[in-house]
């Protein structure tokens, strides 16, 4: 247990320091890392803790992001923007969840194929809201401030850095809380039992929407946070290839561990940016390697690390 | 003693086989029923359509004089139903004391809390060691559910049924499958709980000794309808259950 503090300040700690000596292209990565970790953590709510696969989370993360971009685009503040991502995210999540939420299984996953997609239609037809296939573009990255008290300017990869990295770290701290609560152990009935948990007097269905509300918040969060460092934003975001990104990364690092979202996405990108040197076919040798990694790290990396290799280091 | 739950012609059919035919049944409060019947006779059927596990074709339930007909399966709960099941339901990946946790936290309505640790609830957490040593799994609380023997699993399952504390818990075959000395454990819980008057119990049981010992009324189903009726000396003299039962008459003469 103290080793486990340690590390994670030890962690935090080298996250705070990175500006001081990394370069303008890591800060990127890292902030994409943090994005990632914070949709992924959210959709593993759903589906490590509630039992639901859904395959429509980029529709909530790209509501988030187009949200926010329009904001951006009228009023200067970059906070504004992050909190109309989140509650855009949040509201989708909760209008479209509740029709989502009367199914489980198979029959869960295909209604929320189906409404991620069409949120990506909608991206792509709405020209007059949405820009179609153009996306919007020219998206500042305003300053953080809150008026008359202070002012942040954001234009430096550094600053942006910290702003993702505190927010990412509030919001990863609400939802470890979250999973460790009675609501989360309630979700954990769910997954397991429906039926008990109906027998303990609980609605099955306002608790599976209530976590999908929470997934779409966490969406939203991650969208949010897009604009203002890519300046654009455009329709493939929610598209449902990018909903099997926090599929695959969280499968990857393991769905029954609270930190397997955020080291399946470390060895996401530390897989991908390493592939790209080599050839332009960098995804037909990243899903052959995500194959071989799922199949020998049965339940995830985080699992085999703290079931088998730990145990061996302590005998040791 | 009042009447606790009354049904008016349920009727449930699947297909053509009828489950429940126009059943008009009373449970009243304290009296400890038992359900016996040969297989298919419909018994599971009448707890599934009494906690809502299965809506009625036509018909009414009343609980306390309110009608629960149409009722989801959470709101009966509330109201003070519950029921154990034939077919093991628990939680087998959280321990024995997260299982026991979830209704509990639902009973003190802090199923929403959603910040607080769960340790921190301590009110729960003590009805949680209490149930524990009711059932006596104190010294396994913190093991996988999963990973329990078959007989404690049901010991947990009779927990996890009495943790929302109900007016009347439905236990459909208790004592299958347990050894005689947890069944007796299972059986002295009972019959406390009921003289205690904190539940009433309906109990489903294909064990003869157990259900003429223990209960003060027994209902007899036969193909969805109601066979005989009555307490348990009355019971064992009825002529149609005798022939219902025919094929076990050896182990009538025994009772």
């Amino acid at each position: 247990m103290r080793l486990k503090t340690f590390l994670l300040g030890a962690l935090i700690l080298f996250l705070l320091a990175l500006p001081s000596f990394a370069g303008k292209y890591l800060l990127y990565m890292t902030i994409h890392i943090l994005l990632l970790s914070v949709f992924a953590l959210g959709f593993n709510l759903l589906l490590g803790y509630t039992g639901l696969l859904s395959f429509g989370q980029a529709g909530f993360f790209a509501v988030g992001a187009y949200a926010s971009a329009k904001i951006l685009l009228v009023i200067p503040s970059l906070l504004m923007g992050t909190i109309a991502g989140v509650v855009a995210g949040g509201i989708a999540a909760l209008i479209l969840g509740y029709l989502c939420v009367r199914h489980s299984r198979i029959y869960f996953s295909m209604l929320t194929l189906c409404f991620g997609m069409m949120i990506y239609s909608i991206a792509w037809k709405w020209r007059d809201v949405t820009g179609g296939d153009d996306g919007l573009v020219g998206i500042p990255r305003a300053p953080f401030e809150i008026p008359g008290i202070f002012s942040i300017d954001m234009n430096s990869m550094g600053n942006y850095y910290y702003f993702v990295l505190v927010v990412s770290l509030i919001a990863i701290f609400i939802l470890y809380r979250i999973v460790n609560s009675p609501f989360g152990l309630t979700l954990k009935g769910i997954r397991d039992s429906e039926n008990r948990v109906a027998f303990a007097g609980i609605s099955i269905r306002n608790y599976r929407l209530l976590s999908f509300t929470i997934a779409g918040l966490y969406a939203g969060l991650a969208g949010s946070f897009l604009p203002p460092l890519e300046n654009t934003v455009t329709p493939p975001l929610a598209h449902w290839t990018h909903s099997a990104e926090p599929v695959m990364v969280t499968l990857l690092g393991g769905i029954h561990t609270f930190s397997g979202p955020i080291v399946g996405t470390i060895l996401f990108y530390l897989i991908k940016d390493i592939i790209v040197r080599f050839t332009q076919y960098w995804l037909i040798w990243f899903g052959s390697i995500v194959v071989l990694l799922v199949l020998v790290f049965r339940g995830g990396v985080v699992i085999f690390f703290t079931e088998k290799i730990w145990p061996l280091l302590k005998r040791t | 003693m009042g009447e606790l739950l009354r049904t008016e012609k349920v009727r449930k059919y699947f297909g053509v086989v009828s489950a429940a035919d126009d059943i008009d049944l009373q449970i009243g409060e304290g009296v400890l029923t038992s359900i016996i019947g040969p297989n298919g006779a419909g018994k599971t059927t009448l707890i599934n359509l009494l906690t809502g596990n299965v809506l009625v074709d036509s018909g009414k339930i009343f609980f306390y004089n309110e009608e629960i007909t149409h009722l989801p399966i959470h709101k009966r709960v509330k109201k003070g139903i519950c029921r154990s099941f034939q077919i093991m339901n628990i939680f087998p990946k959280l321990s024995v004391f997260e299982n026991l946790q979830i209704p509990v936290l639902s009973l003190l309505n802090q199923s929403l809390s959603f910040f607080k640790p769960l340790r921190r609830h301590t009110d729960v957490n003590e009805r949680v060691e209490k149930l524990l040593n009711e059932i006596g799994l104190t010294d396994k609380k913190d093991l996988a559910a999963g990973t329990l023997s078959h007989g404690d699993q049901r010991l947990l399952e009779i927990g996890l049924a009495m943790a929302p504390e109900p007016k009347l818990l439905f236990l459909d075959e208790p004592t299958a499958g347990m050894n005689p000395v947890e069944r007796v454990k299972v059986l002295e819980n009972i019959r406390r709980l009921s003289k205690e008057k904190q539940s009433t119990f309906v109990i489903v049981e294909h064990d003869m000794d157990i259900v003429f010992s223990l209960s003060d009324r027994i209902i007899v189903l036969h193909r969805g309808q109601i066979l005989a009726d009555g307490k348990p000396d009355e019971i064992k003299q009825n002529e149609d259950v005798r022939k219902v039962y025919l094929g076990e008459e050896i182990f009538w003469e025994k009772v």
